[in-house]
Order: structure tokens, then C-alpha cells, then sequence
């Protein structure tokens, strides 16, 4: 039974949901997530899921602090375990002074394995719920309602979003929940000893999404009008957001039949002017590949969002990875000019989105968002995103008001390789975009005679704009001491559990900084080559088998990188793996044994 | 029909086809300005959307916007060019490999969809650019490069094929016949939904079986033979060929909204020509719906 002396970490707490798909764990996480976004505190929430409709193991963690939250984190202080499964999986992983919460009249517990200072908030839930409706899912709520009370977290605050969260399904739904809340408080109350833990809580509501939500709320800012996909974990929740909001915002989404289409689709509205974008996973990148060098020979701009997770092939739909760097590299035959740029935050994915639309029009040319499922899938707490930033730029672009003699070139080769844009519909305009190599006019050279100067002229023009989009896009930036012992590099998500690590080490005293690279391609190779030559010791973090980025890093630097930590498990970077490497790297010892190479 | 006074210099580009002398679609770039013209259309709201192949070479002729796509990807990009501005008349061209062998997934999805393009397939039973393989619609036992004992495989019937996969317009035409193909290519654009017009058009190169005396010995026009185009039935009746008899004209045709017609999104306009970018009230509604 409860200690005590029950008092928690000051600073975050976890509560871990787990069960089996099906059982309902999303609803008690989101609302607890939700709860605590509204009360001004931050959450980092990561579903653990596997590919299946019904069954398997789930789990749902989440991290709440009153400030930012970097990342799941690795601890579990309140388990919620919704199956017998789960008590198995995880009970033995509860922080003492937490506690588990379940159904005691379906699981079953042996509070004498419990680690010490762990407490058995075993509840009668079936019995509970039966007074509140019949669905299984409201032993749920009555488990979040008890939670509410052991982790002493304000029950007003849950029952307000339950109240949000069920409010079109009318009054009787609403006062079921609530009750059911209510009665499992109530019990939790009855016969339970809360923890001590004040919560720094204020009436400050925050935003509280998904990277792919955010992804999708980029593409709306950033002007949006064409979204194809074929559903793809995990990058349908782009979709998903996008599809019952596209008639409100004149965005056209569509379903289609693969991603062949999608890509193409997505191509030809680039290119008579509507901003499109198309997303989905590696194995559909790749049906998309050829339509990605159609999209930079006929210059027609397009957004690829690949959200990466576990390959190769179908491999772990339902897990991180950032395995397909060298798929977004090396996509399509030939070369072409392509921008790959790799979001590291939600926020980020908000920008970053709205700025690849700006970037595919202003260079014409495909532009890749690599995600990945951490990012896409994972629910966090931020400050409001700020729209005003998102600038809409269309890039070079013939007015509607110069009326054509006929002697438009539309690939024209300029200094900066952009060619100004006609968009089809405009008068005197007119010409054919061709994927066989052209001229300046489009006039396909391929067949007949392959004017050699000609390709010449076409490729250099082409190529140049990676030359002008070098010059423009901005240098990554180190944070942290210029001097510290150890510089991490990361890409993408791990960013974010690279920080909340970093955070940990400052405390202990140790120096360290922070290199994240978010323009993968074009390189920015001396910028990257500047903090890597001035660094004391190096530490590349990805979640991929071969390291990727490692190998690009050295290909456009010839720098290598000294020590690396990957992963490829289909789990998420825990801070606790990264402070572990850091230390030992710190210490001069030799680094210890761990998951990935 | 008034097709000899009809003017077509302004769907004629500055670059002479490159077909062989004696090509069927010669004709059908001929049959398709003059439908252009006739319908009194604007060269710069036309777009003309090709894959790759022979035929596929067809928008770098046309005096209009065009695309130069893919091999079989024509209609996918096409699609996406007419959702993007659907104020555009959108047409695609290109051959029987293009369309029904490596594109024939987004051929069947844009006709179940209806949206308003239409599709002309230069269909000459035979993969020509690459010189002379079998192609999904060349005949069983015919020999070509790839078949050298004679093609073991069914063909396809893209008639039945489309009938099955609810295309609204659905006519055939052959090279040789300019003026019918004309007036079926003209009544496919003017049709609001998916058109689809199957044309026989010769290879002379590498088709040494379906040639024009071929052909002018099966042809016949379902019109002049008092075909009900709103027959379902009798469509799919005329595209079984009986009596080694090939039908022509128009098969079927019916009324049915269009993709367009039923995408919410459009009540903004055409997608490429909205203002981009939300005012202040829709982003803090936005922000607000994420607390």
C-alpha cells in the first residue's frame, strides 16, 4: 500500500497509459494531456503502437513539466494499465512514490513485487463504470478520474475537457463521463493517500498537437490549395487534419489511388499554380520517386512530405526511424536540383512546412519535408504558433498584365537559374512542359537531334538554382558554449531529446553544445565543416543502422564524426541513453554497450 | 457541321510532328485542332497532357499549354493540373501502352472519379518508340518483337473496360475516318464529365497487321446504324466486335455530376487562382482550436 512519504520529482511527472488497441487509451491520455495544456503546464506525450486495429501493446506516455518538455523522457511515475499485459510490461518500471491504477476487479497485481514507494491504486472500475453506461471504455474514465486525484492534479480541469471533448454527443454523454470521473475521484479519495506534488499550474491554455497536425496548419498558412495522399501510417494524421478542413480553407485534398498518383496529381497542380503538396512514408516515397525528377525537369513546384518510419520495406509501420536520407537524396534518376529539409520540432513543422511551399515556388523544383513518426505522431505542448511570421513568396513569377508576344521562354537560363513563371491561362504564354530534355522554350530536344550545347545550357540553368538556394538558405546554427567538451549533432526529432539530455548534463556541470542541421540538401558544407573544425569532441545522434547523416556530413565536409549513437529498435531516443553516452564520452571512458552501433 | 470553314491555325505549334510519314496520328492532331476550333476554344485555356510514347508527343504539336509527361502517368498529372484549375479544358493524349498498359490504374480511378477531361488514346496495338513490342491491345497470336511465336495473352477491350469503370462518355474513332473522329473528339470535350475516345491509329512502321486497309474493312459508325448511346447494354454489346465487325462513333454517354461539381472546395475559385495565406482572425481561430 501507499507509503508515507509519496512526494515526486519536482520538476516532471509521467504517467504511462498502457493496453491493448482498442482498450481506449488515447481518450484517457488526450484528455489527461489535454488537462494539463489548459493549465499551463507543458506535455511531450509518445503512443507506443503497433500496427494492428484490436490487440497487441500499447502504450501512452506521458511527460508533464511546467516548463518545456523536451521528450518522453524514460521514467514512469503513474501507470495506468488498462490490461493484465501491462501490469507484466511495466509495473516493475514505476518510479517509488508513483503507483499503478487499474481495474482490480479484471487485473490482477501482487503489490508484494511493487518496487519499494510504488503504490497499488487497484479500483473496482467495472462496478464503478456499470452505473454510468455500458461501454467498456468507461472503466476508463473512472481509472482517469482516481488518477486525477492521486496525482493531486486539480479535478476541475479534467472534467472541463471531458465536458469539451463529449459536448456534441449531448448532455447525457457528458454528465455519463463526468460521473464516471466523479465516482472514480470519489473512490481514489475514499481510499487513497494522494502524493505530495504541487503542480505549477495557471490559467494559461496552450496549443497542444501533433507534428503531423502542425505539418498540416503549415500547409493551410502557407497557402495550400492541393493535398493528395494515399493513407500511409505516419503520415496519414496530415490527412486527416486536412480533409474535413479543405472546403473551409479552398484547399482540394485527395485520396488517391497510390502514390504514383498523389505525386503526379500533386505535380500537376504545382504546376498551373496551385500550392501542392503530397505526403506520405518511405515505401511510398519511393512509388513517388519518378514524379519527383518530373517535378524539377518540368520546374513545377510540389511538396513531398515523407513522415520516415522503421524500414526497409513495409518493416515497422508503427515505429521511428530516420532511415531514408539517402532515399530522399538519391530519389529519381539523374540530377536535379531539390531541397530536403528536415523539421526538428512541432513548431518547426509548422514553419518548415509553409516555408518548403515557399521554397518549391521560388525555386520551382521539389521540395522534401522529412519527417519522421516521432515527430508526425507525437503530441506536445507549445506556445502559440505565430502566423504572422509565415510570409507568402511565390518566386519569380511573368504577370498576368505582360501580355505575351509570343516569345516567352519559359525555361529561360538567368544568372540565378530561376526562369519567372507563366502560369497556364495566361495569354501569349504558351508552351509545352516537357520531361524529355528541352530548350529555353520547352521545345523537347530529345528525339530528333540532342543538341549537346543546348542540354548543356539546360542542365547548368537547372543546377544553378542549388547554387542560389545555397547562398539564401540560412547557415545551422550551434547552440550552446563555442567551447563546450562535447558538440551533439542531430537531425529531424532527435533534436528535441538531444536538448532535454543536454539540459540534464548542464546541471551536472558538463559543457556541451548542440549542432542541428535542418537544410539537408542543398549542404551547407562550410558552415557545417566551420563548428565541426572547432569542436573538441563530436557525437552524431540518428535513429538509422548505417548513419546516414554521419556519411553525408563526411561526403560534402570529408570531416568524419568522432563517436555516434544510433538506433534503429523502432523505440525513441531516451534522454537517459543519450546522458549515459555523453558522460562516458566526457569522461574519456570507453563507451559502454547499447542498443543500435 | 461546319467543320470546313472552322480555322485552326491557332492550335497549330511552331513544331513540325515527328511522326513517320503515313502516322495515325497525323490525323489525330488534325481531328483534335479542329475540334478545338470548333468549339470555339481559346488556345490559353487549353492544357494538353501527354505521358511519353509516340502519341505522347502530341502537346510539343498543339498550339495550347502542355505537358510532356511521365510514361503512364498522363492522367494522373492531368488530374492534378485540372483540380488545380479547373478552368482550364483539359485533354490528354497519348498511346495504348501509356494508358493501358503502365498507366491503366489511374485511367480506371479518373473515369470512376468523372472528372471533366478528356482522354484520347492513340491506339495503334503496338509499343512503337520502343520499336515494336506487343502492347496490352495487340491481338493474341500476333508476332512482334517481344512475341516472336505470336502473343499469348488476351487483349484488352478498353470499351468494356470503361463502361465497367463509369466513364460518362465513352466513343471510338479511326484515323482514317477524319471527319467522324472530329465530330466524336468535339461532342468528348464538349461532355462534361470523363470522355474517353479510343482511336485506331495506324503504326505503319511496326504494325504490319492492324493497318489502314485492315481497319477500313471492319470500321462501321454505331450512328449510322441508330446505336442508343444511352444504352449500357447495347454499348457493351458493340464493344464485344460480333460478327468481326469493330464499332465506332459514339458508345455511351450519360449524365452524371462531376468530380468538380461535388469538391466543396472550389466555392473559392479555381486553387490557383486564390489569394494564399489566412487573415488574422482565421489563424487565431486556428490557434484557438488546438487549446
Amino acid at each position: 500500500m501507499s507509503s508515507s512519504t509519496n512526494s515526486l520529482s519536482p520538476r516532471k511527472v509521467s504517467v504511462r497509459v498502457g493496453g491493448a488497441a482498442g482498450d481506449g487509451i488515447a481518450s484517457v491520455a488526450e484528455t489527461l494531456a489535454k488537462a494539463c495544456s489548459r493549465q499551463g503546464l507543458y506535455v511531450y506525450a509518445y503512443n507506443s503502437y503497433q500496427s494492428v486495429i484490436r490487440g497487441g501493446h500499447i502504450n501512452m506516455q506521458i511527460r508533464i513539466g511546467a516548463k518545456r518538455v523536451w521528450s518522453q523522457g524514460d521514467q514512469c511515475d503513474f501507470l495506468v494499465a488498462l490490461n493484465q499485459d501491462t501490469i507484466i510490461r511495466h509495473a516493475g518500471e514505476v518510479t517509488p512514490g508513483g503507483g499503478i491504477i487499474y481495474n482490480k476487479e479484471k487485473i490482477k497485481l501482487d503489490a508484494a513485487t511493487l518496487p519499494k514507494g510504488v503504490s497499488d491504486f487497484g479500483i473496482p472500475s467495472s462496478t464503478i463504470a456499470t452505473k454510468f453506461g455500458k461501454s467498456p471504455i468507461m472503466q476508463n474514465t473512472v481509472a482517469l478520474g482516481a488518477l486525477s486525484f492521486v496525482m493531486n492534479f486539480p479535478f476541475e480541469a479534467v472534467k472541463d475537457v471531458i465536458v469539451s471533448t463529449f459536448k456534441k454527443k449531448g448532455d447525457a454523454v457528458v454528465d455519463a463521463n463526468v460521473g464516471a470521473a466523479q465516482a472514480g475521484f470519489d473512490f481514489a479519495k475514499e481510499n487513497f493517500k494522494k502524493v505530495e506534488h504541487t503542480w505549477n499550474t495557471s490559467d494559461k491554455k496552450r496549443m497542444f498537437l501533433t507534428g503531423n497536425q502542425a505539418i498540416a496548419l503549415g500547409a493551410v498558412a502557407g497557402g495550400c490549395k492541393f493535398y493528395s495522399a494515399y493513407p500511409m501510417t505516419p503520415a496519414s494524421g496530415i490527412l486527416h487534419w486536412l480533409a474535413p478542413r479543405g472546403a473551409k480553407y479552398g484547399i482540394v485534398v485527395k485520396q488517391c489511388e497510390d502514390e504514383i498518383a498523389a505525386m503526379n496529381m500533386a505535380v500537376g497542380a504545382g504546376h498551373v499554380g496551385a500550392r501542392s503538396m503530397t505526403g506520405t512514408s518511405g515505401g511510398g516515397f519511393a512509388l513517388m520517386s519518378e514524379a519527383v525528377g518530373l517535378s524539377a525537369m518540368i520546374e513545377a513546384p510540389v511538396v513531398v512530405v515523407n513522415c520516415q518510419r522503421g524500414g526497409p520495406s513495409t518493416g515497422l509501420p508503427t515505429k521511428q526511424e530516420q532511415g531514408d536520407l539517402f532515399q530522399a537524396l538519391g530519389a529519381s534518376q539523374g540530377d536535379f536540383p531539390k531541397i530536403i529539409l528536415a523539421p526538428a520540432t512541432v513548431e518547426d513543422a509548422f514553419y518548415s512546412t509553409a516555408e518548403a511551399l515557399n521554397l518549391s515556388e521560388i525555386y520551382q523544383c521539389p521540395v522534401i519535408l522529412l519527417s519522421d513518426l516521432l515527430l508526425s505522431e507525437h503530441y506536445e505542448t507549445i506556445d502559440d504558433l505565430d502566423f504572422t511570421k509565415v510570409k507568402i513568396e511565390r518566386g519569380e513569377m511573368v504577370s498576368e498584365g505582360h501580355n505575351g508576344n509570343g516569345n516567352y521562354k519559359r525555361y529561360l537560363s538567368t544568372p540565378s537559374g530561376i526562369s519567372p513563371r507563366a502560369l497556364p491561362g495566361m495569354a501569349g504564354m504558351m508552351y509545352t512542359a516537357a520531361s524529355d530534355e528541352h530548350d529555353e522554350d520547352g521545345v523537347v530536344i530529345s528525339d530528333v537531334f540532342t543538341d549537346p550545347a543546348k542540354r548543356i545550357v539546360m542542365m547548368d540553368k537547372r543546377m544553378r538554382k542549388m547554387d542560389t538556394a545555397l547562398k539564401n538558405l540560412p547557415d545551422p546554427k550551434l547552440e550552446g558554449p563555442a567551447d563546450a567538451d562535447l558538440t551533439f549533432i542531430t537531425w529531424g526529432s532527435t533534436y528535441s531529446v538531444v536538448r532535454d539530455a543536454i539540459h540534464r548534463l548542464e546541471k551536472e556541470g558538463a559543457k556541451v553544445n548542440h549542432l542541428n542541421i535542418k537544410y539537408l540538401w542543398p549542404f551547407k558544407a562550410d558552415a557545417v565543416a566551420k563548428i565541426l573544425k572547432s569542436a573538441k569532441k563530436t557525437l552524431m545522434v540518428e535513429a538509422n543502422f548505417t548513419g546516414q547523416m554521419e556519411k553525408l556530413i563526411r561526403q560534402e565536409t570529408g570531416l568524419s564524426i568522432d563517436h555516434h549513437l544510433r538506433k534503429y529498435d523502432g523505440e525513441p531516443f531516451g534522454p537517459e541513453m543519450v546522458v549515459v553516452r555523453a558522460k562516458a564520452l566526457l569522461a574519456g571512458k570507453k563507451e559502454p554497450a547499447m542498443a543500435g552501433r | 457541321m461546319p467543320t470546313e470553314t472552322v480555322d485552326i491555325t491557332k492550335f497549330k505549334s511552331k513544331i513540325a510532328p515527328d511522326w513517320c510519314p503515313g502516322c495515325g496520328d497525323f490525323g489525330v492532331l488534325f481531328s483534335l485542332q479542329k475540334a478545338c476550333a470548333t468549339l470555339g476554344l481559346d488556345p490559353k485555356d487549353v492544357m494538353v497532357v501527354s505521358g511519353i510514347g509516340c502519341s505522347s508527343n502530341l502537346p510539343g504539336f498543339f498550339g495550347s499549354y502542355g505537358m510532356h509527361t511521365l510514361h503512364g502517368r498522363s492522367v494522373a498529372v492531368a488530374q492534378g493540373a485540372r483540380l488545380g484549375n479547373p478552368d482550364l479544358t483539359t485533354i490528354i493524349t497519348g498511346g495504348d501502352g501509356d494508358g493501358y498498359g503502365i498507366g491503366i490504374g489511374h485511367f480506371i480511378h479518373a473515369m470512376r472519379r468523372n472528372i471533366n477531361v478528356t482522354y484520347i488514346v492513340m491506339n495503334n496495338q503496338i509499343y512503337g518508340l520502343t520499336t515494336g513490342q506487343c502492347s496490352p491491345t495487340t491481338a493474341i497470336n500476333t508476332q512482334t518483337k517481344s512475341t516472336p511465336e505470336g502473343s499469348i495473352e488476351n487483349p484488352l477491350n478498353p470499351m468494356q473496360l470503361a463502361l465497367v469503370s463509369g466513364a460518362t462518355f465513352i466513343g471510338r474513332a479511326f484515323s482514317g475516318a477524319a471527319d467522324r473522329m472530329t465530330e466524336v473528339m468535339t461532342e468528348a470535350i464538349k461532355h462534361k464529365g470523363f470522355s474517353l475516345v479510343d482511336v485506331f491509329s495506324p503504326c505503319v512502321t511496326y504494325n504490319k497487321v492492324n493497318t489502314y486497309p485492315w481497319f477500313r474493312e471492319r470500321v462501321y459508325d454505331l450512328q449510322a446504324e441508330g446505336h442508343n448511346t444511352g444504352s449500357w447494354d447495347a454499348a457493351m454489346a458493340a464493344a464485344k466486335q460480333p460478327d468481326n465487325r469493330i464499332a465506332t462513333g459514339v458508345f455511351f454517354k450519360t449524365s452524371m455530376p462531376t468530380y468538380e461539381e461535388l469538391e466543396p472546395a472550389y466555392k473559392f475559385g479555381s486553387p490557383s487562382k486564390q489569394k494564399l495565406g489566412l487573415d488574422k482572425e482565421s489563424s487565431a481561430a486556428l490557434v484557438a482550436s488546438f487549446k
